[in-house]
């Protein structure tokens, strides 16, 4: 089996188009994961029993179960309760609300990490919770886990490929389709690999830049 | 129970700002030089007019089944400077965490003036306080902690103007203002933009003062506060607060190990043991002919290291 590279320059066009849709999903579905993943950490501290449990659970739930039948339940069981979805946008909110359970616990052990000298102090200028959430907690706690987000932007794009149950023409289903029309599977699977790990280096280096930078001060 | 004949009036924090600039100015003196970092303490910027006096009624603090303060009664004046020593674990620094409402009070009255903090009325009852409650009685009392507490996040101007801004509702230029003197009167007016971990320990632990003061408390608790600094650092915090302490109407609560400080900026001196009081009188009695043996035992061990 030799490698074709008249067949490989074909199919790259086409293949980056499928790594863009792969990468705006990524990013799209990590916002959702930082945004919701906060919320979820914010709302397991209420005082209300019910509203800490309920979220508690939930998560859990979400965390343990795969990502494809999450992926297979919102984009085939919700349109039969009237609410559909185009694959794109149940991807992406599916990879966003199944990560935000794992940044949820990340803002968690920062914020449980912030020293409790810096709650006591709040309290002695009387601070109200809002501010002291705002002003003091949440910015020293994000801050020390800005690295550990970071690596979750990599583990949720190496995951990115499994919307392609979904009918997502995200990078891989487009290489699987290429490779089913022709019967040569060696090249566009191998370009797909090697385009995860260009991205992933890419992005390794950016994480590790951040790390530094919010390490040192 | 009636409330301590403690109070003086209402309390008027405007007394302070334009009353006292004629005393303020000659302050600039002896013990100025000793910490070589005291620039000397303007006393307009320092909390003046009535400050309510405390008084503990039957107080009971537990922790799990360790019974820290046992009915614990006692009363500090409006305006008093009060020490407590004593052994660690004793109960000094849980007076000051109560007073703070950094601990729940679990049985018997806190005054400060004439309101209870820990309780509010309703009718003629007395039910536990609410937060708003709380929120109240917190604008009177200050505190300055061991290890300082500065937000690290915020550079020290911010540090100094966050509370002031937020929770007294002053305008940004006023409380810019307000952080200026009293940096200046800290001796760390060029330090308004660094941040704490810029900072020595000595440097954060007067920002930290300031920014105590910069909420215009009446009571100000300070709890081992120079026992975080390295040894060259602690007497010019301890100037610092001598000056402080001298030139404000505040009550003051202090716990320290610092047998010289304590004797010099105290009033009276609580020796505690077991969450009891064992024996209080001003300081010189206290420090010169102690008449309990265990306040004997403790100050030589003390004095001893």
């Amino acid at each position: 089996m030799d490698w074709n590279w008249d067949f490989t320059w074909e199919i790259l066009p086409e293949l980056l188009e499928g790594l863009r849709t792969t990468v705006i999903a990524t990013l799209c579905g990590y916002v959702i994961a930082l945004v919701l993943g906060l919320v979820w950490t914010l709302l397991r501290r209420s005082p209300s029993r019910i509203l800490n449990q309920t979220v508690r659970w939930v998560t859990e739930f979400i965390r343990s179960t795969p990502l494809i039948p999450q992926l297979f339940f919102v984009f085939y069981v919700l349109p039969s309760w009237g609410l559909t979805i185009g694959p794109l946008t149940a991807g992406i909110i599916t990879l966003g609300i199944h990560y935000s359970t794992y940044t949820a616990e990340v803002y968690r052990a920062g914020i449980a990490d912030v020293p409790k000298g810096q709650w006591e102090a709040c309290t002695a200028i009387n601070l109200p919770r809002s501010r002291v959430w705002l002003d003091v907690i949440l910015p020293q706690a994000i801050r020390r886990v800005i690295p550990t987000l970071g690596n979750y932007l990599i583990a949720m794009f190496k995951d990115s490929p499994m919307l392609l149950v979904i009918n997502v023409s995200e990078v891989l289903l487009v290489a699987y389709q290429e490779g089913g029309r022709t019967y040569q599977y060696l090249e566009p699977i191998t370009v797909v690999g090697v385009l995860f790990v260009v991205v992933s280096v890419i992005s390794s280096i950016l994480v590790r830049r951040l790390e530094r930078r919010y390490a040192t001060t | 129970m009636p409330p301590p004949d403690t109070t003086a009036g209402s309390p008027t924090p405007e007394e302070s700002g334009g009353a006292s600039t004629g005393e303020g100015v000659s302050t600039q003196k002896s013990d100025v030089a000793k910490g070589g970092a005291t620039k000397g303490v303007a006393a307009t910027e320092l909390p003046r007019g009535a400050a309510p006096g405390i008084r503990f009624e039957k107080v009971v603090k537990r922790f799990g089944h360790n019974v820290v303060l046992r009915e614990l009664d006692f009363t500090v004046g409006p305006g008093e400077r009060v020490t407590l020593i004593g052994p660690s674990g004793s109960g000094k620094t849980t007076i000051l965490r109560l007073l703070m409402t950094l601990e729940k009070l679990d049985d018997g009255l806190i005054w400060i003036g004439d309101e209870t903090l820990w309780h509010m009325k309703r009718g003629d009852k007395r039910v536990p306080a609410n937060q708003k409650h709380l929120h109240e009685m917190r604008k009177q009392v200050g505190m300055v902690f061991q290890q300082f507490n500065l937000f690290p996040n915020m550079n020290v101007l911010r540090n100094l103007t966050e509370g002031p801004v937020r929770v007294l509702g002053l305008s940004k230029d006023e409380a810019v203002e307000r952080a200026r003197g009293l940096l200046d009167m800290v001796g760390l007016a060029d330090k308004i933009d660094a941040h704490p971990s810029q900072l020595s320990g000595g440097q954060q632990q007067r920002v930290a003062i300031a920014r105590a003061l910069a909420m215009q408390p009446k009571v100000l608790l300070l709890d081992e506060v120079t026992s975080a600094l390295d040894p060259e650092l602690v007497v010019g915090v301890q100037d610092l607060l001598r000056d402080i302490a001298r030139q404000s109407d505040l009550t003051l609560l202090c716990v320290t190990h610092e047998m010289t400080f304590a004797r010099d900026i105290s009033d009276r001196v609580l020796m505690f043991d077991q969450g009891q009081i064992v024996e209080e009188g001003p300081p010189d009695q206290i420090f010169g002919e102690p008449s309990e043996q265990r306040t004997r035992d403790f100050l030589q061990a003390v004095l001893a290291t």
